[in-house]
């Protein structure tokens, strides 16, 4: 237990000392949802409409941008060689790795927006389910993203790869982040049923990825 | 200084393949507590690759490994120390949070950081960022992982490389220390150290072109 902790502190010391990921992970989800109502137009029911898979939308591509990050520093630098050798397994290792990403990049961005909802005219009744289910989905952003992040190790130029890995397992998580935000587009008047589908989407990706992305860093690291 | 170890590897028949091509097999050897052994070979031979596969990360093509001594159940990489090519060193971090990771990593914070510091004269540089330091600094702070977390077998994967003069006698003792302290090295290495190894492996290219 002390040595996952040691490793989570380091990773977010680490995030927090090079900042660089983080800050490009904010700056290009605000750049995304500020040209959004450029291209669009002036149209303030419309973007209402819309503000939610949009915010959706941008947060999946932002968190995207810094999934790279999870391995790759590491396994450049010979790091990932000693942790295979620590007393953690290597799925623990992988499991804490994620788990770093989305204390550094997902709770950010999850903070960010309901800021940038103003931008898009968000009507503010709907901030709190917003904030909630970006919460509750956003870990599975960021276990998911270990998988292609250790999919990809050691390739030039990874970047594009991974978006084409993980985007299509990002689909549930965005039906339900968006549908949780939404009620009135399912059905029943109430965000709990999608809320609950994510949250399993979470939990279930907590369990799930590590065990795949460790396979994939072992296979990485002969 | 350290725990006095009682671990002694054996490797039976052990054959290493990569991308199809067998780079040795039937490799044996016993190492009793205290013993060393010299890896030896040109390039290409096998060395990184067989001192992987004592790390646990590449799988053994044929044969297997034992060891006498540990508890049961511990994986040979536990008991393990790795410096390789790379040096495992995060350059944001300072000399010494590098290590106090290192020592809690590996050795749930047992080991000496002090003791650490000064197996490589690296005392000055503990509050400097790992980044600023020179290539010879940086494998000093990796080869300093050694005393962060003690650790039976020694795996140095030519761990001169970049080193001066002072730092080669330097990690000349600190073997002989380790095997004194009954702990076991196997080194790789083509700058001739002054430790006496008990035991040589001399890979040699079997399927030279």
């Amino acid at each position: 237990m002390s040595t996952a902790r040691a490793l989570l502190a380091r990773d977010v010391r680490l995030a927090w000392r090079e900042g660089g990921a983080v800050g490009v992970a904010l700056g290009f989800y605000l750049i995304v949802v500020v040209i959004t109502p450029l291209g669009l137009g002036p149209d303030l029911n419309l973007l209402a409409r819309i503000a939610p898979g949009i915010l959706w939308v941008g947060l999946l591509l932002a968190a995207l941008l810094s999934a790279g990050r999870i391995f790759d520093n590491d396994y450049e630098d010979g790091s990932l060689d000693v942790l295979a050798t620590g007393p953690l397994p290597l799925t623990v290792v992988a499991g804490v790795k994620c788990l770093a990403h989305w204390l550094t990049t997902g709770i950010p961005l999850v903070l960010l927006a309901p800021f940038l909802g103003l931008l898009l005219n968000i009507p503010l009744g709907t901030l709190p389910s917003l904030v909630l289910a970006m919460l509750a989905g956003t870990p599975a952003v960021s276990f998911v993203a270990g998988i292609g992040a250790s999919l990809t190790l050691g390739l030039r130029r990874s970047g594009l790869l991974l978006a084409l890995l993980v985007v299509p397992l990002y689909v549930p998580i965005l039906i339900f982040g968006v549908s949780t935000v939404t009620p009135y587009v399912t059905g029943p008047n109430t965000i709990w049923p999608p809320f609950l589908i994510l949250c399993s989407l979470s939990l279930a990706s907590i369990v799930l990825a590590p065990l795949a992305a460790a396979a994939a860093l072992r296979t990485a690291l002969r | 200084m350290q725990s006095p170890f009682n671990v002694s590897l054996a490797a039976h028949d052990i054959g290493c393949e990569r991308g199809g091509r067998t780079l040795f097999q039937g490799l044996s050897f016993a190492l009793a507590p205290g013993e060393a052994l010299l890896v030896s070979g040109p390039n290409g031979a096998g060395k990184t690759s067989l001192l992987r596969q004592l790390e646990g990360l590449l799988p053994l093509a044929a044969g297997r490994l034992s060891v006498t001594g540990a508890e049961e159940d511990t994986p040979v990489a536990e008991l393990c120390h790795a410096v390789g090519h790379l040096n495992a060193t995060k350059t944001s971090l300072t000399v010494r949070e590098n290590l106090a990771f290192w020592a809690d990593f590996l050795g749930n914070g047992d080991g000496d950081l002090a003791d650490a510091l000064a197996a490589f004269g690296l005392e000055p540089l503990a509050d400097f960022p790992a980044g600023l330091l020179s290539a010879g600094q940086k494998r000093k702070l990796a080869l300093s992982r050694l005393y962060a977390a003690p650790r039976p077998i020694w795996l140095l994967d030519e761990p001169s490389v970049s080193l001066d003069a002072h730092a080669v006698t330097r990690l000349d003792r600190a073997i002989r220390d380790h095997l004194k302290a009954g702990g076991i090295a196997i080194v790789s290495t083509h700058v001739p150290l002054k430790t006496e190894f008990d035991h040589e492996l001399s890979l040699g290219l079997e399927r030279a072109a």
